[in-house]
């Protein structure tokens, strides 16, 4: 909304009583994501939500979720934003196999990577340690913005913090070898996950394709880094976190260059002394144009970034007293 | 609001029986039509101006904020009344904000507009009204559409013994401009609390004063709670009014000092 007219307020009060009203009514309706797995490779599935910002009418289904059903049972990586989610996620996955959940991924701690966790037995839950942190530390906070923002699909979900602490390496379960590759840059721990029996790379939200990437947590140029070592791994299927799956290393490429450009132009806006207002009157140039909601994302991109760059380029002057 | 009530129902009082006593300025007085179509503009018109003063809209007075601010913590504003020629004070109000004033400047020698950051409780207009020499207010604004909270939350810093210890402290740079002159951004390290989350009493910046090395002022800025933690300030200086060096002073309500120099 852009203006409130005058006396919303009253009547707003009242739509929020009746909205209120409804909620709670509405919230005893099933409300359906309308999952729908994708089978990408051998074993492979992949859900992929909407490339838009979390909103009531997605109610958080804006992220790629996965699962590997192997002979021993299903590996699945990351939950969901939602309880909800999470269940829904589970009743997709009973459809295609009968086989138990062994492993729940949380690639890291971001509300629509790990609030369907509760859908799932504890005991299978597992992610980084510096993920597990940041789920305990931050999952209240994360959970209650989400409750905000996508509303009544939220309803009875909390956060759950993975019990089990993942380390970098291979990890055979049933007739899948996994390599588990902790990085670090969209957030302070970044797991990506390559299945060496069918060449998918699950790369988390160190990729996005044609969906600008968001940076609450990030640091740039480590991120950068972890995206050159990605491109290594040798894939043959890409399942970023957000977008659709590639079979090529575009969304790698189209992400360091995103990254690239955020970090020398807030720099250079620094060190040419921009106020933070003319800093977001820059628009990205058309060749990032095609990314979903990237208006959106840079301005809260600049919102999260430049005051570190600005704190650098006031701080240059060193010997000052 | 930090108004005590009965203050506040005598200023209402006050600003009506001005009004009533000068009905041919009413008449001329464009305020009814608030551009940015804001229920508390008439509120806002008396708490913030004095009885009788000339309060105009003004297209010349411009606030650069963005429409929709996702840190409410944290909000990038500046104002510009450089159109308006010499301006004696520009004061910045939010009329949603539960602390409505959040910056009062007066740029002696400084062109007449200001970068900073503010905290806001909820969607709101964000205006400045310049005082002119002759007395009248020009009043500009932009809406700003955010979820909230940033006035009731405590500071990060006052959570962390990190400010304690650099409490003051002030980093900043001066720039060459290219259409002439030079541009001071300056940050100073400061908790900033409202006083509206519980348990955390107001502490905010209450005074600076940007001059030149030999002391001729140049900017004073009146800081109020709704200022944004570790404030950054940008002050643009005329090509007449450079000066080999700047210095900044002031002190908070508690009484700390801030005293810098800026070196280019
Ligand atoms: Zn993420």
């Amino acid at each position: 909304m852009k203006r409130l007219p005058i006396a919303t307020l009253a009547t707003r009060s009242l739509i929020a009583a009746f909205t209120l009203g409804w909620t709670l009514l509405l919230s005893a309706v099933d409300r359906d994501y309308g999952l729908s797995p994708v089978k990408i490779a051998e074993d492979t599935w992949v859900l992929t939500g909407r490339s838009e910002d979390f909103s009531f009418s997605n109610g958080g289904n804006i992220v790629n979720t996965a699962f590997i059903v192997t002979r021993d049972g299903v590996v699945v990586i990351d939950s969901g934003p939602s309880r909800l989610y999470g269940e829904q996620l589970r009743r997709s996955i009973a459809r295609l196999t009968d086989k138990p959940v062994r492993l729940v991924l949380n690639t890291h701690h971001h509300p629509d990577h790990f609030l369907g966790n509760q859908a799932f037995p504890a005991g299978t839950l597992a992610a980084l340690p510096a993920t597990i942190n940041g789920i305990h530390d931050e999952g209240g906070s994360l959970n209650e913005n989400m409750y905000r923002l996508a509303g009544d699909w939220m309803a009875g979900t909390d956060p759950v913090t993975p019990g089990r602490a993942l380390a970098a390496g291979p990890l055979e379960i049933g007739d899948h070898r996994f390599e588990l590759i902790a990085l670090d840059g969209h957030t302070d721990a970044d797991l990506a996950v390559l299945d060496r029996s069918t060449g998918v790379l699950f790369a988390g939200d160190l990729v996005f394709n044609d969906r600008a990437p968001t940076t609450p947590h990030a640091r740039l140029p480590r991120w950068q880094a972890a995206l050159d070592q990605l491109e290594k791994t040798g894939f043959r299927t890409l399942v970023p976190g957000h977008g659709p799956v590639a079979s090529d290393a575009g969304p790698i490429r189209q992400t360091r260059a995103w990254l690239a450009w955020l970090d020398q132009t807030l720099r250079r806006a620094a060190d040419d002394g921009f106020d933070m207002t003319e800093v977001l009157a820059i628009t990205p140039p058309a060749e990032f144009r095609r990314l979903a909601v990237v208006e959106a994302e840079y301005r809260r991109s600049v919102g999260q970034l430049y005051p570190a760059y600005e704190q650098r380029a006031l701080s240059k002057e060193a010997g000052r007293p | 609001m930090k108004i005590p009530a009965i203050a506040a129902v005598l200023l209402a009082c006050a600003c009506s029986l001005g009004q009533a006593a000068a009905p041919a300025e009413r008449r001329t007085d464009p305020l009814r039509s608030d551009p940015l179509d804001s229920p508390r503009w008439a509120d806002m018109r008396k708490e913030m101006f004095p009885a009788g003063a000339r309060v105009v809209f003004d297209e010349r007075v411009r606030v650069t904020a963005p429409l929709t601010a996702e840190n409410a913590m944290n909000v990038p504003v500046s104002v510009d009344a450089g159109a308006l020629g010499e301006v004696q004070e520009i004061l910045v109000f939010a009329d949603f904000n539960p602390i409505v004033r959040i910056v009062r400047f007066e740029p002696a020698g400084a062109y007449p507009g200001l970068g900073f950051r503010i905290k806001l409780q909820q969607s709101t207009p964000v205006r400045a009204a310049a005082r002119t020499a002759d007395g009248s207010w020009h009043v500009g604004g932009a809406w700003v559409n955010t979820a909230g909270g940033g006035c009731t939350l405590p500071s990060t810093g006052s959570s962390s013994p990190e400010w304690q210890k650099r409490l003051g402290e002030v980093s900043s740079r001066v720039w060459e401009r290219k259409e002439g002159g030079e541009r001071v951004r300056l940050r100073i390290i400061h908790p900033i609390d409202t006083g509206l989350a519980a348990g955390i009493p107001a502490f905010f910046l209450q005074d600076l004063l940007l001059a030149d090395s030999t002391g001729r002022p140049l900017m004073r800025i009146e800081g109020f709670e709704p200022i944004a933690e570790n404030p950054v300030f940008t002050v643009d200086i005329p090509a007449g009014r450079t000066a080999a060096g700047y210095r900044v002073s002031g002190r908070d309500n508690n009484g700390n000092a801030i005293s810098a120099v800026i070196e280019k």
